[in-house]
């Protein structure tokens, strides 16, 4: 029996071939069966409900959701769980296929998509495409968009061979396979809310149903009474320094809300105590006393005169801006060929990763240890110190394997409630979210109205923009400043453009926390400056990446901020490539409308540009590469990976630079007591900024070496044993390890690198350098387009992104591929609303069905301050997406989009509005 | 003290109801979403060992539709006629493989969702249900049976069996269309679902036209019925759809869609509905 009186019953089935038994209620959740009773945690819960399919199981060979089976249904029946499906240490085709395919980023969704690809393989051996589609169709995947999970299983149809890892003098550029692939494809990859012990007390938070609200507590000293499994419960009052913020000085958000909240889902107080007791506590019978007011919804509102204020401290809402201004746009617009002008409006968007946020914190002695899921160990340090009012020495972060970020993994979660409830209770404290918990609580991208107006000369060439983009931040600060300065700079678009005067402003509302999300705020901005140069292109009769060509940044340049690029300004080179591609695509769409399809076809193309690392602020990193005593070689890699595949592209780049073959290294992942800081995967910037780090490591590990052996380049390294050699040009040395003394990681030699990208910072008028190096790219969309319903299919996709140089170009494509998937799910369908779309039924991100094939064009055109030659990303990958799709669907229906998502009614609407003469034709209406 | 019952034969199912108030769980797929983060601490009635409930039966002039009977059980039950290919349709789209593996048909019902995947078809193919209890069975029309949104006329003593399809008595075709904003795991905007009996001369004897996520509970189109009849089964059949056929339905503004954009978008699919099917039957 367990406390809350459900009978225990010993249940008999099979799991991967073993004869087990679970002694749980008949009534539990088979996924919860799984992972807690039999540990075998590859099994991931990302809903419960069996919205995304990420737990899904073999019951007799075919899938199901481990979160929807019952326990009592499996006895004497056989369950495959990932752990199961490699057999005799052999992994099955399927998982060889993923690892050499690359079908995992995070992994977190992984077990379940092999689980699903392994039941369709059994029905259909050889599947066609849409059988696969069709199989995985349940499983929702946020990293990949899908296209490399296709590619897997249909390889695995056939013979299909473990990748190799690259040899020595050539990682960086390879498409070394992920360092941690097996771990991701076998299941023992532990995530957040896998390393949990089993003593752990569990914290669930009780979040606030209201979006504005004053709040009383009652007698909780009653209910510790009346709850016996309950151990205590943490308030306000609790915690030490209760605000916290991504700015120094700007601490404004509670960790427990202190009679007051702000938005709905935010936390008010925390439950610890067993797991079954927290979770059977209902909230509306807690004795808090609300007195709800009227809550501050949307930009018109909060900017309102006379508008409630969200924090006393803030008159008029107003959070903070930022501008960039150089000549005189009024006067030049004035003698312009062509003006443009438009207002764009965009939603608050769900990150949407599949892992929701957990970990769990212990205490050591005066120290606290969380071990938790983040993109951002150092900053989860320092934050966790300030609201403990503890030294940050005594904390101590510990990243799991992370199931997804894409920046709302940089905001607190657990850690500060863990960590507290831990040090107080001096018990192992847990918490895991739920999905809906995760969806209220977390943060979102900012719902922007962006208003711009862009002049050009007939030839095209762009003499002046103006932008005003107007930003929700939602409650609290979180990324706003970050958005607001880093917008104003990107806003007129990768173009050469002597008159700028852009603004970014952000205002607070009784809305989600808005902060740091792909792009920060200039996903945003793309499609307001994309429509125009398409506006721009219609007026002046041209073509529409001609405009862009004419005016694309080139080295040589001058920025809005006055800043010269000197290097790696690959647009050009991106357009050339695009070339024949949207001729080809023009062609076929005008042959498509032609026939007198159901449907339109339309070509669309976005261009963008993005600064790598943060605006104007000294963003450091740092590395060590140690060779221990005996001979083991490692990287002390700060870097978070979030999926993005730091822990490879790190050793890729550190194994050139020492002179060693990369499957010698291992590495440690971000644990603040063993790394140093490698700040944020954040900004685009790890490949950028800590894989120059790791380069400069490498190399200083290879010098004191050298130094030690007295042998001077040309050398050759080798590590045999404990043993390492060097071959110089005319004699050999070797060095005997396990003779030199070790320091307390056990390293008898050490290399360092730090690496911070110049900057300066942005002075009044935003001029300066605020970017080392930007990443460039262009991507064109072709869609086809529902009259009648007014749905877009997305057809495909043409991605050409400068990256300097690909460190490895499988992975490239893989963030390519994942930010399209995002930015279609941005443009298309993905708007969250408090109170209506929190679970993954309502909030709708994109399935394996709606990506369509992309082509990816690497264009390396090498940034000298980079690693080899590398910028970032991960960012750049999703920005020209949402304005290629949006101008795609004009072209076919001419709808100039101002509103995202284009959900199919809107872009209806917007066809029923448009002038009888003006509006596309095809078939249906013709009747 | 909560409880979990697993009977192996009706009988003590149905005992077990009459005895007291008990969730009935057949393939769970709405039963966990509802309960997420919470306990469970519902007293359960599992009938999945009931496997007098299973299979699709054929009879002399009906189909037999049992409670455990799931979605995919629908997909690949190669003997049904191309009356279920609406249906077939329809269990093809719900959930994934993974939801259609576990989720029935009945449940489906039982939940009443007015989004509920296996609704429009099933009005479409004149479904009843049967309903028993340790004393009664009932059987009854499924417009009779769901009353409004997660409310149906099922008693607390009584378990629904089977679902009963008639058969046709010509030659019969139907179909199934949903609109949602993604490929897959799509609660839809609207769907609508066709069966039409045709003679020799292929004018439509019969048509039954039904309607999902349009209104509290889905809907039958009557006098989008009686225009068709006498109709030329052709890829032209759709153009008899007018909007007045439509009153029946009362569309709603949500996040999915607008109010105006469901009455429109539903025209448009009964017209390709039925343009399809009439070139098909």
């Amino acid at each position: 029996m367990n406390d809350i009186g459900l009978p225990d019953t010993v249940t008999a089935f099979t799991v991967n071939g073993r004869e087990v038994t679970a002694s749980a209620p008949p009534a539990s959740r088979l996924a919860d069966v799984l992972r807690d009773e039999l540990r075998l945690t590859g099994t991931k819960i990302g809903c419960n409900a069996g919205d995304c399919g990420s737990c899904t199981v073999l019951l007799d060979g075919h899938q199901v959701c481990a979160c929807l089976t019952p326990l009592a249904r499996v006895a004497g029946r056989s369950v495959t769980t990932v752990e199961g499906l490699a057999q005799g240490g052999i992994l099955s085709r399927v998982q060889v296929a993923f690892h050499r395919h690359l079908g995992a980023q995070c992994g977190i969704c992984t077990p379940g998509m092999l689980v699903a690809a392994t039941d369709l393989l059994s029905r259909h051996p050889q599947p066609t495409e849409a059988q696969v589609m069709d199989g995985l169709g349940g499983v929702l995947c946020r990293c990949t968009g899908y296209r490399k999970i296709i590619d897997a299983v249909l390889a695995a149809a056939h013979a299909v061979e473990m990748p190799e890892m690259p040899p020595l003098g050539s990682a960086l550029g390879s498409n070394a396979p992920k360092v941690d692939g097996i771990a991701k494809i076998t299941g023992t990859d532990r995530f957040g809310a896998d390393a949990i012990p089993a003593e752990a007390l569990w914290l669930r938070v009780v979040r606030s149903p209201h979006a504005r609200a004053r709040f009383a507590l009652g007698d909780l000293h009653a209910v510790l009474a009346a709850h016996p499994g309950l151990a205590r419960i943490l308030t306000a009052r609790d915690v030490p320094f209760n605000g916290y913020g991504i700015y120094p000085t700007i601490k404004d958000q509670p960790v427990l809300a202190d009679g007051q909240v702000r938005y709905r889902g935010e936390a008010v107080i925390a439950l610890v105590g067993t797991r079954q007791a927290v979770e059977a506590i209902d909230d509306a019978a807690l004795p808090i006393t609300w007195t709800i007011e009227t809550p501050v919804i949307g930009l018109d509102a909060t900017r309102a005169p006379g508008a409630a204020l969200v924090h006393a401290d803030k008159p008029g809402n107003f959070l903070v801006e930022g501008r960039v201004r150089c000549g005189d746009t009024a006067a030049t617009m004035a003698t312009c060929a062509a003006v443009a002008e438009g207002t764009f409006e965009t939603s608050f968007v769900e990150h949407g990763y599949i892992e929701p946020e957990a970990g769990f914190a212990r205490r050591v002695g005066d120290r606290i240890e969380v071990i938790v899921t983040t993109q951002t160990p150092y900053m989860d340090r320092d934050e966790v110190a300030s609201v403990m009012r503890l030294d940050p020495a005594q904390v101590r972060i510990v990243p799991s394997a992370c199931g997804g970020g894409f920046g709302g993994k940089l905001d607190l979660s657990v850690q500060p409630l863990v960590a507290l409830a831990a040090w107080l209770l001096e018990r192992p404290v847990a918490c895991v979210y739920t999905r809906p918990e995760s969806l209220m609580a977390s943060t979102k991208r900012h719902p922007a109205r962006v208003h711009a107006r862009f002049g050009a000369d007939a030839e095209g060439r762009l003499q002046a923009a103006e932008v005003d983009a107007v930003f929700n931040t939602g409650a609290y600060a979180s990324w706003g400043p970050t958005v607001a300065n880093r917008v104003p700079v990107h806003a007129m678009g990768p173009y050469r453009v002597p008159h700028v005067n852009t603004h970014g402003h952000a205002y607070l509302t009784n809305e989600p926390v808005a902060g740091a999300f792909r792009g920060f705020g200039v996903p945003q901005a793309a499609i307001a400056h994309e429509a125009l140069l398409d506006d721009l292109a219609a007026t002046l009769g041209l073509d529409r990446l001609e405009i862009r060509r004419r005016n694309a940044l080139r080295v040589g340049d001058t920025t809005g901020t006055g800043q010269r690029l000197d290097a790696s300004c690959g647009l050009g080179q991106c357009l050339d490539a695009l070339q024949p591609h949207w001729t080809q695509a023009l062609d076929d769409a005008a042959a498509h409308n032609a026939a007198q399809q159901r449907t339109r076809r339309g070509v669309g193309i976005g261009c963008m540009w993005y600064g790598i690392g943060n605006t104007a602020l000294s963003n450091p990193s740092t590395m060590q590469v140690g060779i221990s005593r005996d001979g083991a070689v490692t990287l002390y890699n700060g870097c978070a990976d979030i999926g993005q595949g730091t822990n490879t592209t790190m050793l890729q780049v550190c194994a050139d630079a020492v002179g060693l073959p990369l499957a010698q290294f291992g590495y440690v992942m971000g644990d603040t007591d063993r790394t140093l800081d490698a700040g944020k995967s954040s900004a685009s910037r790890q490949a950028f900024v800590s894989g120059k780090a790791a380069e400069l490591a490498g190399r200083d590990l290879r010098r004191r070496i050298l130094s030690l052996a007295g042998v001077n380049e040309p050398a050759t390294l080798s590590i045999v044993g404990d043993r390492l050699m060097i071959d110089g040009s005319d004699e050999q040395h070797a060095v005997d390890l396990a003779m030199l003394t070790a320091d307390e990681r056990g390293d008898v030699l050490i290399g360092t690198g730090r690496f911070d990208p110049p900057t300066t910072p942005l002075d009044e008028n935003g001029q300066g350098v605020p970017y080392a190096t930007y990443g460039f790219a262009a991507q064109i969309a072709v869609v086809d387009v529902d009259l009648d319903l007014g749905t877009t299919t997305v057809v495909r996709m043409i991605a050409a992104h400068d990256v300097g140089r690909a460190l490895n170009p499988q992975q490239v494509e893989g963030q390519i591929h994942g930010g399209i998937a995002q930015g279609l799910g941005m443009t298309l369908m993905e708007e969250y609303i408090a109170g209506h779309t929190e679970n993954l039924h309502d909030y709708l991100i994109p399935t394996i069905g709606d990506v369509p094939p992309i082509e990816t064009i690497l264009i390396e055109d090498r940034e000298p301050l980079g690693p080899g030659g590398a910028k970032g990303v991960g960012e750049p990958a999703l920005i020209p997406t949402p304005p290629a799709i949006l101008g795609a669907i004009r072209h076919a229906t001419g709808v100039r989009v101002t509103r995202v998502p284009v959900l199919p009614h809107r872009l209806r609407a917007a066809l029923l509005a448009m002038p009888a003469d003006a509006q596309p034709t095809n078939r249906s209406n013709q009747q | 003290m909560t409880q979990y019952l697993r009977p192996a034969d009706l009988r003590t199912a149905l005992e077990a109801l009459r005895a007291q108030p008990l969730a009935v769980l057949a393939g769970g797929t709405d039963h966990y979403p509802a309960r997420v983060g919470k306990p469970l601490t519902d007293d359960i009635l599992d009938i999945g060992a009931l496997t007098e409930l299973g299979g699709i039966a054929e009879h002399s002039d009906h189909w037999r539709i049992g409670a455990l009977v799931t979605w995919t059980d629908v997909v690949n039950a190669a003997h049904l006629p191309p009356l279920f290919d609406g249906l077939r349709l329809a269990a093809r789209d719900v959930g994934g493989v993974q939801i259609q593996n576990a989720g029935t048909l009945c449940g489906n019902l039982c939940n009443a969702s007015p989004a509920a995947d296996g609704v429009p078809p099933l009005l479409a193919l004149g479904a009843s249900v049967e309903l028993r209890s340790t004393t009664d069975l009932d059987t009854l029309p499924l417009d009779n049976f769901i009353l409004g949104p997660r409310r149906t006329a099922l008693q607390p003593d009584q378990i629904m069996t089977a679902i009963l399809v008639p058969k046709p008595h010509r030659t019969a075709a139907s179909h199934f269309v949903k609109l949602g904003a993604r490929r897959y795991l799509v609660i839809s905007i609207a769907m609508a679902s066709a069966v039409i009996e045709i003679d020799d001369a292929r004018r439509v004897t019969l048509a039954r036209i039904a309607v999902g996520s349009c209104s509290p509970v889905a809907r039958r189109l009557s006098a989008l019925e009686s225009a068709l009849r006498s109709q030329v089964a052709n890829a032209t059949l759709g153009a008899v759809v007018e909007a007045s056929h439509l009153a029946p339905l009362a569309p709603i503004d949500d996040v999915r869609a607008s109010r105006d954009y469901r009455h429109d978008a539903t025209l448009t699919l009964l017209r390709r509905l039925l343009d399809e099917l009439g070139a098909r039957a």
